[in-house]
């Protein structure tokens, strides 16, 4: 093999076992890395390649399974990972872009900061490709409440979210908070954005071709966040606190002046482009690189001319710096001088660093001195590895378990169940943490937090758009396969609630160690789940985000893979909400009888909180989740319905209850509960949902009638509950828990 | 009525704000705060978002910002002013407006519907409401709380400069509840809730529409 030119004026790194430790390089990849070039690599080089290979960057564990998701689908204008985003066509001349993306490591060590610039790098992941962002999602697991670290973590992150995306003017319409034991100190903080453009305006992340110059626009380049991706890809421990730096520090009206000015040049002089990129994890080598590849180029950085903060930086720090609120623009020659006053304007500061060559080659110069010279393809070919899969005995264990060997809830306990679940923070509401980000900016949003999915409308368009985030990380850890079958249901279910037929899905998958079997096998069986539900309902995956290496001293992370689901509205005047709305309408549950088997408990919130388990079967049916969501799409386009809640977390019992409570009204279930009374009132059968229509509507041939909406109680079987003594235990429940 | 829609960088609901008063079928046009003039305009809106990023304190650089001297100018003429959220701000630290907005009481932003009662309507900004109406607006704040000497308050009350307060609940502590004031000739209103997020049914409210009317029929 022929080897690569060393760069003129750069020695071999000296790879000490140290020098590798801190960009998680193995010594088999750094041999791996030597033989590719033919040659040891030079310092920079080094860090380049450490930051291109961190499983962060380069997705070694998780790529070789991505084949399995359904990709492709008419309305989809992007490849999977091909762009910062995901792009779909929503009709009426407009597309829909949209990602999720992890922020765990950052939030554990420094939560405010941790979350703004998650927060702050999926917006730029959007205004990068040309859309207007306008929605922010986020999906929050932290530790019990009970510990005054984890209330730390949980109030910084919100606040976080918050100083970050309120000041943007995106607002921040939905998402999930969880509570679970072995987030205790590795929470997962998951921010997912959604941007629209008018179709044919969207603007490619690639270098173009040879001449083209690099401009790097927004904030001047610092130490902050040096090795941020290699810190991204490794397990948190004691020593994690040191890491510190690692951490960004974000400036949100920097990132505001930047996203207005990114998109107004895009709407208004795409011609002066060839490519828009955002400089995220490793910084301007990965932004850099990766336009390189996608233009079949080469670049030729010189570092002397990147805009800094701090004085005395090494081309290494500059190369590898993760200072937040930067972009590179490939622009044409002769329109260098317009794009720098367009960006002016918002005195925002661009300055050319560098430019596109034909040779394949990553140069970095450091004024006359060349300190890497490394082929691009070297830097993102990276290796994948397929670890040894097998699953955990006591997961196997505990899904063996049987629910119908515990004892049946007595009558007269039911009560105190309800409330008991209506108070555990995975069901309370979540308005706590959600009037906190301003969610109505844009004023768009015609289904705010606090519904099955948040609506948004589009200025022109009759369409509306549905979004929601789902990861029921219990269940996944029970059965990986039906357990990421159920989040991409459970999902398409809330979407489907509002009236919106699900169209598209981008996931987080927030795992532990890969290089562990078990975990791999968690993995491995997570993501064939979500892609046969995907392929199930339509939606493929249209980018995502895999973060590994969750755990703490504490262990592992529950597998927690998070389905980010879009859905269109045929007519947002039709979006349906959850709310229960006039006394008198009849209620209906949709997909199934009451009677429920005690298998339903499987992995339930029920069986957690009266039994302290999480074990049982995870029942899946994905034509019975099809037909519910086709059923609830037909009737909301019909005007049928007044209401709609699908049957999640709690089951049915909790699900009537939250329907009542937002909606103010009581109501009546006069069908007879038979069976076993935790699984019909508690049981988390999927493929149900609740719904509400004006007195003598006809569902039977999609459900059964159970009761009736009215007065200030909430009836059901043995269930007797004033409404006001439901709504005050699921509306201060979190509150309570925070206050400590 | 022809309106200007101030922007600095950092302000969010510029757009928000024309399109509320498009569809009541005025003119508005965003008017980037570099502009040195307001004229041909028949009022003028500061809407809310992060003039500046917050940076030292809302409000505070923006209100060095070239259309601030047009402003001045603009307000001594009579014709309407109005600011919401971050644009009340502004308006008070330039001086236009007295007193201050802190950091809410709970320490906590807020974003969320809002009842306001409406104090008088025989003012140009409040002529559309009914006498006791009390109206529901959004508002949405990290640092909405109204501060002045007590003396500057009492004069403000005695003049029936208060035009709105919060109704139940005050979510920032405002001192005596105070959401919007008047300048003393009554023609410069700054208020915290936002009248354009609450101006299409399809969003759930339209209450800030009466706020947008009492000023065309005042003003046009």
């Amino acid at each position: 093999m022929t080897a690569w030119s060393p760069p003129a004026d750069a020695a071999p790194a000296v790879a000490t076992d140290e020098v590798l430790a801190q960009i998680a390089l193995s010594r088999e990849e750094y041999a791996l890395a030597c033989e590719m070039l033919g040659r040891a690599p030079s310092d920079v080089e080094l860090g380049m390649i450490g930051a291109l290979w961190s499983e962060h960057c380069g997705y070694k564990h998780s790529r070789p399974l991505f084949r399995h998701f359904p990709t492709d689908g008419e309305q989809i204008l992007t490849r999977l990972g091909e762009e910062n985003a995901g792009a779909i066509d929503i009709g009426g001349g407009m597309v829909a872009v949209m990602k999720i993306e992890s922020h765990n490591h950052p939030s554990a060590i420094e939560p405010y900061e941790g979350a703004a610039t998650g927060v702050g790098g999926i917006v730029r992941d959007i205004f990068a490709m040309g859309a207007q962002p306008i929605a922010l999602l986020d999906s929050l697991r932290f530790g019990p409440l009970d510990d005054p670290r984890n209330r730390r973590l949980c109030v910084g992150v919100v606040e976080g979210i918050g100083g970050y995306g309120n000041c943007l003017g995106i607002p921040t319409v939905g998402g999930e908070l969880v509570i679970g034991e072995s987030y205790s100190g590795n929470p997962l903080v998951n921010a997912m954005c959604l941007g629209i453009a008018p179709s044919g305006s969207l603007i490619s992340a690639t270098a173009g071709p040879p001449g083209t110059l690099l401009m790097i626009v927004g904030a001047d380049t610092g130490r902050d966040g040096l090795h941020g991706a290699t810190f991204a890809s490794v397990e948190l421990d004691e020593s994690s606190a040191e890491r510190r730096p690692a951490v960004q520090v974000g400036n949100p009206f920097l990132e505001k002046s930047l996203m207005d000015a990114c998109v107004g040049l895009v709407r208004e002089h795409r011609a002066w482009l060839e490519g828009l990129q955002d400089c995220g994890a490793a910084g301007i080598t990965s932004s850099t690189v990766e336009m390189a590849e996608r233009a079949g180029a080469g670049i030729r950085i010189q570092t002397q001319r990147v805009p800094r903060r701090e004085s005395g930086m090494s081309p290494y720090e500059v190369m590898l710096s993760e200072s937040q609120e930067r972009m590179i623009a490939a622009v044409k020659p002769q329109h260098v001088d317009d794009v720098r006053s367009w960006f002016e304007r918002w005195e925002l500061h661009a300055e050319v660093i560098g430019e596109v060559t034909g040779d394949g080659i990553a140069r970095v110069l450091d004024g006359e001195r060349e300190v890497a010279a490394v082929p691009v393809l070297v830097m993102t070919s990276p290796p994948s590895y397929t670890p040894d899969a097998e699953r955990d005995t006591s997961s196997a264990a505990r899904a063996a378990f049987d629910p119908s060997t515990l004892p049946d809830l007595a009558p007269s306990d039911a009560n105190d169940a309800l409330l008991r679940l209506l108070a555990s923070p995975n069901i309370a509401s979540k308005r706590w943490v959600y009037r906190q980000y301003d969610h109505m900016v844009g004023t768009s949003t015609v289904v705010a937090p606090g519904s099955d999915a948040s609506v948004l409308r589009i200025r022109g368009l009759q369409q509306g758009l549905a979004v929601c985030t789902d990861g029921p990380g219990r269940a996944v850890e029970v059965d990986p396969y039906a357990g990421a079958v159920r989040a991409v249901s459970e999902a398409a279910r809330n979407v489907a609630c509002t009236g919106a037929r699900p169209a598209a899905v981008t996931d987080c998958l927030n795992f532990a160690n890969p290089e562990r079997p078990a975990i791999y096998h968690q993995l491995q069986e997570s993501i064939k789940g979500m892609a046969d539900a995907c392929r199930a309902f339509g939606t493929p995956v249209v980018s995502g985000n895999a973060s590994l290496y969750n755990e703490s001293e504490d262990g592992p992370v529950t597998p927690t893979p998070v389905v980010g689901m879009l859905g269109i509205i045929s007519d947002v005047r039709q979006a349906v909400r959850m709310a229960f709305q006039d006394e008198g309408d009849e209620v209906w549950l949709l997909g199934s009888g009451l009677e429920q088997e005690a298998s339903s408990l499987g992995g339930s919130e029920y069986l957690q909180l009266q039994h302290g388990m999480s074990a049982g079967p995870i029942d899946v049916d994905l034509e019975a989740e099809t037909r519910l969501v086709d059923a609830l799409v037909e009737l909301a386009e019909a005007g049928a319905l007044k209401s709609a809640h699908d049957c999640s977390d709690g089951g049915l019992a909790v699900a009537l209850a939250e329907c009542a409570i937002t909606g103010g009204v009581g109501l009546t279930v006069d069908a007879d509960i038979v069976g076993r009374l935790d699984a019909a009132l508690f049981g988390e059968a999927g493929a149900r949902a609740i719904v509400s229509t004006p007195p003598g509507a006809d569902l039977t041939r999609m459900g059964v009638k159970i009761g009736t909406v009215g007065g200030d109680r909430i009836q059901l079987g043995p269930i007797d509950v004033p409404l006001d003594e439901a709504s005050e235990a699921w509306s201060q429940a979190l509150a309570k828990l925070l206050a400590g | 009525m022809r309106f200007a829609v101030l922007v600095f960088p950092g302000t969010w609901s510029d757009w928000d704000c024309v399109h509320a008063l498009e569809g009541l079928g005025q003119a508005a046009e965003r008017v980037w705060h570099r502009e040195g003039s307001l004229d041909g305009y028949d009022g003028v809106i500061l809407p809310g978002g992060f003039s500046y990023g917050d940076h030292l304190r809302c409000g505070a650089i923006a209100r060095f910002s070239p259309v601030m001297s047009a402003l001045d100018r603009f307000a001594a003429t009579g014709k309407p002013v109005f600011g919401s959220c971050n644009g009340f701000q502004i308006l008070c630290e330039a001086g236009l407006l007295p007193g201050v907005l802190l950091r809410n009481a709970s320490l906590q932003f807020r974003c969320q519907p809002q009842l306001l009662s409406v104090e008088r309507t025989d003012t140009g900004f409040t002529s559309a409401c009914s006498p006791g109406q009390v109206l529901q607006l959004p508002i949405s704040h990290g640092e909405g709380q109204y501060f002045a000497e007590p003396s500057v308050l009492d004069e403000l009350e005695e003049a029936g400069r208060v035009l709105f307060r919060y109704h139940g609940e005050n979510p920032n502590g405002s001192l005596r509840d105070i959401a919007g004031v008047t300048n003393a000739a009554g023609n410069v209103l700054g208020m915290m809730p936002h009248p354009e997020r609450a101006s299409d049914a399809l969003l759930g409210g339209v209450d800030g529409n009466t706020i947008w009317r009492s000023m065309i029929e005042t003003w046009s």
